[in-house]
C-alpha cells in the first residue's frame, strides 16, 4: 500500500521528523496559505516534478491558480483529487535517506546520500561512491550509533552530523514500526538557517501487515480510485464472483483484446500457459487465474463471465498437474457455465488440460459432453497449441 | 542421497489441527514420511491420524525427537511458530502459510542464520525426495505423488508450487527421476532461493542436474547466474522462465506476489540473457527441458 506524500508526512510529523508547514485540499476555495508556496499533486507515483505535478505560487491568488491547474486533471495518467500546499522553504542543500529490504540478501538496508533530490537509482549508476548503503541486524534493531556511523561515513560533519543522524534514526524506526517495505525522504532539505526538514516523503506499507495497523489504515481512509490501475467491468465482476464463495480463489484478472477466453491455473502455471498461448499466435481475451479448490459455482460463474464478453466464443482451460484442486469440480463448473451461456461445450471449450486429483471423474464428465481433454501426458505447451489451433488465430 | 530431507527425517507439524494441516498430515503418513508429533497450543493430548499433539514444540521433541518442522498456522502466528521451531533445534523449517508480513520473514531468516537452520518458504508447498519423504503439501495425496514423482538424479527448485509437480511429472513421464524437489515459495523474500540450494545440490552425489522454474520479478535468477560463473559450477542447470509476456507490462503483478517487473529490474529478458552468459541452459519450450537433459546430462 503506497501512501500519498501528505500521508507519509503526517507519519513523519507524528514521529518527530520535521516537515514544512502545509495543508491538503481537494478544492481551490479551501486554500489558506498566504506565503509563497509549493503546490504538489498527490499521486501514487514518483517523478511528479518532471511531469508538471509540482508548481509554485508567490501569493494566495497565484497558489489558487496553480492548484486549479492540477485538481481534476491527470498527472502521469493518475487523476489528481488532492493537492498538498506547503510553505516554500529556501534550501541550500538536499540529502537522501531511505530504509527498505534487500530482497536478495533478505536483510533490512539503510541508504543515505549527501546528494538528494535526484533519482537515486540514476545516482547509483553514475556515482555509486556517493551512496552509503548498509544493512543492519533486524534482531538487534537499528541503534542511534548505527545512524551516526552511516551519516558520518557519507561525509557529513560538524553541526550537521547530529541532526541528520537523528532524523535517519527516526526514519528507520518509522520503517520498522509501521511494517513499511519502504520509507524514504528525498530530499531532506537543509534550510538557510541550518535546520533539516523532510521536503518529500514516500512510505509503502506491507499489504500483508496492514492488519497490524488498523488504526492507521482507518485514519488514512480507503484508497481512492485511481491509485491502482482502474479495473474494467469484467475485472470488477470477476472479483465479485470471487467474493461470493470462499472456496478456491479466482486470482488475478486482467482483460486483453483477443478472442480466446482463458481459465488458467494460478501462480507459475498461469504464466506458463499465457506465454505458450502467445507463442503459438493465440490472442488471449483475458488472464484469469483459478487456484485452491474452487467450487462448481465459482468456476461456472467465471466461465459465464468470460463468455459474456463480445466476440468470445471459445475458451481454453489449462492448469498444471493439480493436487489440491479437484479436476471433476472444475470440469463440472466449466461445462455448466458454457451451457448456461447458451453454448455447446464441445464447440466452445477448445481444450481442457487439468490432470491430477479426481481426474478420472472429471474426464468422464468431459467425455460425456464431447469436450476435448488432455491428461498428464500432454504438456501445457501442447495444450496451448491445440487451443490456439481450435480457436483460430 | 538427496538434499535437506530423506527417509530418516523426523517431522513435526505446527498447527496440525488446522483443516489444511490435518489433510496433509494424512497425505504425509500415506506417503511414508516420518511424522512424529504435532503442535497446537491448547490442544495437547489430541491425536491427528494417530500422531500425538502437544502444546509446545519443546514438549513434543522431548518425547519425539525431530529434525524438521512444517508450519501451517495463520500469517500473524508464523513468526512465533518459526522462532519456537528454530529455538528447539529444528534444522529444517518449511513454512506453507501465505501472506506472512515481510518484516517477520526477515526476522525468521535472521534467527535461522544465527542457529544454522534452513528455512523454506513462506508460501511454499514443501519438499519431496521421491520414495523417501515429503514435507508439506506438494503433490497432494500419496497416490497422486506417486504418479508424478519418481526417484532419480534430477533436482528441482521452483518459485511455483504447482509447477514443481508439473516439472516432476514431465520428467517422470520421460523416465527421468528426481533427487529432491523444492517449492521455494512465491513471495519476494523467502528463506531459501536458488543461491542457497544449488550449492547443496552440487555437493549431492545423487544429483546430476537441476531444473529451475523462474518467474518475473526479483533478482534471484541474476544472482544465481553470477554465482555459477564465479564459482565455475559444473552441475548442469536447466532453467524454464515463465511469464515472458509480463515484460511488456511493468508494474502489474501476475500470479505470485514477487512476480512483478519494476522498472528494468526483474524482467525475464534480463534473466534469460544472464543465464545464457553463465552457461545455464534455457528451455524455450516446457518440453525442451527433456531434450536439454538428454543432451547434456549423463
Amino acid at each position: 500500500m503506497r501512501l500519498y506524500e501528505f500521508e507519509s508526512k503526517k507519519i513523519f510529523q507524528t514521529n518527530n521528523i520535521p516537515i514544512p508547514k502545509g495543508e491538503v485540499v481537494n478544492s481551490v476555495d479551501k486554500i489558506q496559505t498566504q506565503t509563497p508556496s509549493v503546490v504538489k499533486a498527490q499521486i501514487p507515483s514518483g517523478g511528479r516534478g518532471k511531469a508538471g505535478g509540482v508548481l509554485f505560487g508567490k501569493d494566495l491568488s497565484e497558489t489558487k491558480e496553480k492548484a486549479k491547474q492540477l485538481i481534476g486533471n491527470k498527472i502521469k495518467n493518475f487523476p489528481v483529487s488532492k493537492v498538498l500546499i506547503e510553505e516554500h522553504v529556501q534550501i541550500e542543500k538536499e540529502l537522501f535517506m531511505a530504509a527498505t529490504y534487500d530482497t536478495t540478501r533478505k536483510l533490512p538496508v539503510v541508504i543515505f546520500s549527501t546528494e538528494g533530490g535526484v533519482d537515486i537509482e540514476e545516482l547509483a549508476k553514475t556515482h555509486p561512491e556517493k551512496i552509503v548503503s548498509r544493512s543492519f541486524d533486524i534482531l538487534k534493531g537499528f541503534q542511534e550509533h548505527n545512524a551516526r556511523e552511516i551519516v558520518a561515513d557519507a561525509g557529513v560533519k560538524g553541526n550537521d552530523l547530529l541532526p541528520v543522524s537523528s532524523i535517519l534514526f527516526r526514519l528507520v524506526q518509522v520503517f520498522l514500526k509501521y511494517d513499511a517495505t519502504l520509507a524514504e525522504i528525498n530530499p531532506l532539505g537543509k534550510t538557510k538557517d541550518g535546520k533539516f526538514i523532510a521536503l518529500d516523503g514516500h512510505i509503502e506499507i506491507d499489504d500483508d501487515a496492514t492488519y497490524r495497523h488498523k488504526d492507521l489504515i482507518a485514519e488514512l481512509g480507503e484508497r481512492e480510485e485511481g491509485q491502482v490501475k482502474k479495473s474494467t467491468e469484467f475485472e470488477k465482476k470477476a472479483s465479485e464472483i470471487d467474493k461470493m464463495d470462499h472456496r478456491g480463489v479466482a486470482g488475478r484478472m486482467i482483460e486483453f483484446d483477443g478472442n480466446l477466453g482463458l481459465l488458467i491455473g494460478g501462480g507459475g502455471a498461469s504464466l506458463t500457459s499465457f506465454d505458450a498461448i502467445k507463442k503459438y499466435g493465440g490472442k488471449p481475451a483475458n488472464y484469469c487465474e483459478i487456484g485452491g479448490n474452487p467450487s462448481v459455482f465459482k468456476v461456472k460463474e467465471l466461465v459465464k463471465l468470460l463468455l459474456s464478453k463480445k466476440g468470445i466464443n471459445k475458451i481454453a482451460v489449462i492448469m498444471n498437474v493439480v493436487s489440491n484442486t479437484r479436476v471433476d469440480l472444475v470440469a463440472r463448473g466449466v461445462v455448466k457455465g458454457v451451457i448456461e451461456s447458451g453454448k455447446k461445450p464441445s464447440e466452445t471449450i477448445t481444450v481442457f488440460r487439468i490432470p491430477g486429483a479426481w481426474e478420472d471423474e472429471g474426464f468422464k464428465i468431459l467425455k460425456k459432453y464431447g469436450v476435448p481433454y488432455c491428461d498428464r501426458t500432454v504438456s501445457i505447451d501442447e495444450a496451448a497449441r491445440m487451443a490456439v489451433e481450435r480457436a483460430g488465430k | 542421497m538427496s538434499i535437506l530431507a530423506d527417509e530418516n527425517t523426523r517431522i513435526i507439524i505446527q498447527g496440525i489441527t488446522g483443516r489444511e494441516a490435518t489433510t496433509f498430515t494424512r497425505d504425509l503418513l500415506d506417503y511414508g514420511s516420518k511424522v512424529v508429533a504435532g503442535i497446537t497450543p491448547g490442544k495437547g493430548g489430541w491425536e491427528v491420524y494417530g500422531v500425538p499433539v502437544f502444546d509446545t514444540v519443546k514438549q513434543a521433541v522431548a518425547k519425539h525427537p525431530a529434525e524438521a518442522s512444517v508450519i501451517s498456522v495463520p500469517p500473524g502466528m508464523v513468526r512465533g511458530a518459526a522462532f519456537e521451531a528454530i529455538d528447539n533445534e529444528m534444522k529444517l523449517v518449511v513454512i506453507v502459510t501465505e501472506r506472512v508480513p515481510r518484516k517477520d520473514v526477515v526476522e525468521i531468516v535472521a534467527f535461522a542464520k544465527e542457529k544454522g537452520a534452513t528455512v523454506i518458504g513462506p508460501n511454499s508447498l514443501g519438499i519431496i525426495s521421491p520414495h523417501k519423504t515429503k514435507i508439506g503439501m506438494v503433490g497432494g495425496r500419496a497416490d497422486d505423488v506417486k504418479k508424478a514423482y519418481r526417484e532419480g538424479n534430477i533436482g528441482i527448485i521452483s518459485r511455483s508450487g504447482g509447477m514443481t509437480t508439473e516439472i516432476a511429472n514431465l520428467l517422470t513421464l520421460n523416465s527421468i527421476g528426481q533427487s529432491t524437489c523444492i517449492s521455494v515459495g512465491g513471495d519476494a523474500i523467502v528463506g531459501s532461493t536458488y543461491l542457497d540450494l544449488v550449492p547443496l545440490f552440487a555437493k549431492d552425489p545423487q544429483t546430476k542436474a537441476v531444473v529451475i522454474f523462474c518467474e518475473p520479478g526479483g533478482t534471484a535468477e541474476e544472482l544465481l547466474s553470477e554465482y555459477v560463473k564465479e564459482n565455475k559450477v559444473k552441475l548442469p542447470i536447466i532453467a524454464f522462465v515463465a511469464g515472458r509476456f509480463a515484460d511488456e507490462m511493468p508494474g502489474v503483478r501476475f500470479g505470485h506476489a514477487a512476480a512483478i517487473v519494476e522498472g528494468n529490474r526483474g524482467s525475464t529478458k534480463g534473466k534469460i540473457e544472464k543465464f545464457k552468459s553463465s552457461g545455464i541452459f534455457v528451455a524455450e519450450k516446457f518440453s525442451e527441458i527433456i531434450e536439454i537433459i538428454r543432451k547434456n546430462v549423463q
